[in-house]
């Protein structure tokens, strides 16, 4: 018998030892040099609602990136077309995801309908017909191969956001998938959180594109834009006013260039006004192409764009070797940085929309952790108290059980990196409810045992077999509901699941398990004859 | 200390149906009550809309919070006090850009507060397609729990008593939304994991004492189910009383001292576990007794 107590007694130990070693980090800022090498230094993990923080739930809208690789597609069909010398007209440009084109005879149709299949797997005629004697034939990216685009660019920007924040420098950030379109952004403790979310949002698509100098700038305003071209904005700062204008210019529509080829891109201070710039450095190969791009078109203005806007527009001097090019567009310190951070990771392969916001400022989180422990404090010694009064000497044993709950329960959350949030305060407050439940059950039920005039010890064998089983029942069927709101819940509600299914696991160790060491101990080998219960 | 110094033999199964009219009585309140308000009081977790949580340095008036926010998308907003010099600005939908909300928000309060006077607490916004889908999910969890635990019951005791253990528990979950609709409270996340609680706490109570007649029916078979289950419940009172008076003062406690932004949480799971210990008592057995008489199993008689 009391080699079984001391086996058990030394599990309890080992476990609250254990539990004590995860969570000193929380509870000492000063620990030794050695701890931090050998020993985990986790802290209890916070949500945001305890901390402050932003969390993002944003949408990618992939169905803009099939439409682009549509696009591409186009483009290179248009070409290849107009090589074969087959006669077409391209109604409708990739818009909706749909590229419609016009034949004037069969064999034109026909030799259209050759090329698509033996050079374009991925797209396929989605319908035909014809209006007064002329094919039509409406293109579009088989539907398979659509899914694997809209994938990829779910993945991709996941990829893309998560090294942008990276950049940025935020702590423990979380960047997960929801969904098949969704992506959750956590960002603990960040203060600036515009910024933060232009930089997550940005598509930062860089072009390259050609200023159209032949044609009018003012007739293209009214209305009369040339074919191929596009009016975009250039936004420029005004040194004496402070205030950033924009200027519309017309642009040549084709990209000659995008940021795929960046290698690198650093913030700069330029000599002249000290001001910042970001100073881009493309690879190998987009080195010989923009050496190429600026030998064919020296003494033209080529415009740097980025998102639709133009940065800014420069006149090409002569032709560029070795791949470097400047952004300049009297930028702050931060604007140019977050600028680098965009173009180092790269474009988003889709735009994407902000569709939930949460901003918890630091000191609400502060306020709620304050009045969230001190409840809970005032809560549990309440309830020690409670017990002692209810039960005396065994409410004592309840109470070592409720305080190892407790420390077990914060060490376990510590140890599986689960986060702690406000409702998941309260779901330890329930937690320390259910705890008692299952002390009161047992000593009730040895309380009846007692009135039937067994032995303590036979009392005390028979409460517990008789628990035992109502402790596991409800706490089971408990523990199911639990398991449902940590699959179907969000946030909060999923912060609360973990810490309530955490809780109940451990509660019916303390309360069964440990109790029973303690009853045991002090039963053994003695001969009592009244239980203080 | 006791509280019942000796056992009780009080009737409760007679008690059935003043308590059965008492039930449905507020439920028939509760939905009359929603009717009136014109359903349940989402906030922006559910209907979708933006929410700004303020803190200034001297009490400002609500004329002055609605016209600084007047510009901003923010024509309809809802201002609430929330604890002193402490205000929720809601608003259900706003036209604007998303992406600008919290520079808006800042800009708006700059001028019309001027820097230092006052601190955005928290800023919340939930898009229209997010909120649906929260409902759903909310939903779902909650059926969900239902079907699992009905399960779970009915393997581990017959199908009877599941049945009984989740019409108790949707009658906790009824009776709940039923107050929290009479004093107009909010239905947010954490309202849902606040029902889900009650449920969880529901069957716990309810499980202990559908274990103590499956234990007194197996100890004697010669008593109906109408004694074992009067008995049962008595038996447990001493249990029941002391279990749910100490998650009671942690709730208390909790109400009073947790802070705001748990407050209306607290105050649904006071009343979830009230009604958890009513329909426990009053509901869930005699239901199965209910079941018993419509259908008898000679199941229970055999072992």
């Amino acid at each position: 018998m009391l080699k079984s107590i001391r086996i058990r007694a030394a599990i309890v130990i080992l476990l609250c030892l254990a539990a004590l070693v995860y969570l000193a980090p929380s509870l000492s800022t000063s620990l030794p040099e050695s701890w931090k090498k050998y020993l985990p230094m986790d802290k209890i993990h916070l949500g945001l609602d305890l901390q402050g923080g932003m969390h993002l739930v944003l949408e990618v809208d992939s169905a803009k990136a099939v439409e682009s690789t549509l696009a591409r597609s186009i483009n290179d069909l248009k070409e290849n077309m107009m090589e074969k010398r087959i006669r077409f007209k391209l109604t409708t440009n990739a818009a909706g995801g749909n590229a419609a084109f016009e034949f004037p005879d069969a064999p034109a149709r026909d030799a259209f309908d050759d090329l698509l299949a033996k050079q374009y797997p991925d797209l396929e005629v989605a319908s035909s017909g014809a209006v007064e004697g002329k094919g039509i034939a409406t293109v579009k990216i088989k539907d398979k191969r659509a899914l694997e685009i809209k994938k990829m660019a779910v993945e991709q920007s996941l990829e893309t956001i998560r090294n942008r924040v990276d950049q940025f420098g935020v702590t423990e950030p979380e960047i997960i998938p929801q969904g098949t379109d969704r992506i959750i952004v956590q960002l603990p403790g960040i203060k600036d959180t515009t910024r933060a979310k232009s930089l997550i949002g940005r598509t930062a698509l860089l072009e390259f594109k050609l200023v159209d100098e032949e044609n009018s700038l003012d007739e293209a305003l009214k209305g009369n834009i040339p074919e191929g071209d596009v009016i975009a904005s250039e936004s420029r700062l005004d040194r004496t006013s402070g205030r950033r204008n924009e200027i519309p210019l017309l642009l040549k529509n084709r990209t000659l260039m995008s940021g795929d080829a960046l290698e690198s891109a650093k913030v700069q201070i330029g000599d002249r006004f000290g001001e910042p710039h970001v100073s881009i450095k493309f690879n190998s190969q987009g080195a010989t192409e923009f050496e190429r791009i600026t030998g064919e078109n020296v003494k033209k203005r080529l415009a740097i764009v980025l998102d639709g806007v133009v940065h800014s527009a420069p006149v090409i001097q002569e032709k560029i070797a070795g791949g470097e090019a400047q952004i300049t567009g009297s930028f702050t310190m931060e604007e140019a940085s977050d600028l680098a951070i965009v173009l180092r990771a790269g474009a988003l392969p889709a735009p994407v929309t902000i569709l939930e916001e949460r901003t918890v400022g630091p000191s609400l989180g502060q306020d709620s952790i304050d009045k969230g422990t001190w409840a809970s404090i005032i809560a549990g010694i309440l309830v020690l108290l409670f017990m002692i009064a209810y039960y005396k000497a065994t409410g004592l044993i309840a109470d070592v059980a409720l305080t190892m709950n407790m420390l077990l329960l914060l060490g376990v959350m510590v140890a599986f990196k689960a986060t702690l949030t406000l409702p998941g305060i309260a779901g330890i407050v329930l937690t320390i409810g259910m705890a008692v439940d299952a002390n009161v059950l047992i000593n009730e039920r040895i309380k009846e045992e007692l009135r039937l005039s067994k032995t303590p010890r036979a009392a005390i064998e028979a409460g517990y077999k008789k628990a035992f089983l109502t402790i596991f029942d409800s706490n089971v069927t408990t523990l199911v509901a639990a398991l449902f709101l940590f699959g179907f819940g969000t946030g909060p509600v999923k912060g609360f699941a973990v810490t309530l299914t955490i809780g109940i696991l451990v509660s019916m160790f303390t309360a069964v398990f440990v109790t029973r060491i303690l009853f045991d101990y002090f039963v053994w080998n003695r001969k009592i004859e009244k239980i203080s219960i | 200390m006791e509280i019942l110094k000796t056992e009780t033999h009080y009737n409760f199964v007679k008690l059935m149906k003043p308590t059965v009219i008492l039930s449905l009585a507020v439920i028939i309140i509760g939905i009359a009550s929603l009717i009136w308000h014109g359903g349940p009081n989402f906030g922006i977790d559910f209907s979708g809309g933006t929410l700004i949580q303020i803190k200034f340095k001297n009490a400002t008036h609500t004329d002055k919070i609605r016209s600084a926010f007047q510009s901003s998308g923010f024509e309809g907003s809802i201002i609430q006090d929330y604890g002193p010099l402490e205000v929720i600005v809601r608003t259900p939908e706003r036209g604007q850009n998303a992406a600008s909300l919290t520079t808006d928000v800042e800009k708006a309060a700059q001028t019309a507060f001027g820097a230092g006077n006052y601190e955005i607490r928290r800023i919340e916004m939930v898009g229209p397609k997010v909120g649906r889908d929260l409902t759903r999910k909310a939903i779902l969890a909650i059926i969900f729990s239902w079907i699992g635990i009905l399960v779970y019951v009915g393997i581990r005791f017959e199908f009877r008593y599941a049945l009984g253990g989740i019409i108790a528990l949707v009658h906790d979950v009824l009776v709940t939304i039923t107050f929290l609709s009479l004093f107009d409270k909010e239905f947010d996340l954490n309202i849902v994991a606040a029902l889900l609680t009650i449920i969880g706490y529901s069957i716990n109570d309810t499980i202990v004492i559908f274990d103590r007649i499956r234990e007194n029916a197996r100890k004697n078979i010669k008593q109906s189910l109408n004694d074992i289950i009067n008995a049962s419940v008595n038996q447990t009172l001493s249990r029941t009383i002391l279990t749910s008076f100490t998650v009671f003062i942690v709730l208390l406690v909790l109400f009073f001292f947790g802070g705001q932004v748990i407050h209306d949480f607290t105050f649904a799971l006071i009343v979830g576990t009230l009604s958890g210990v009513y329909s426990t008592v009053f509901i869930a057995s005699p239901i199965v007794l209910l079941f018993e008489k419509i259908r008898p199993s000679g199941l229970k008689r055999k072992k």
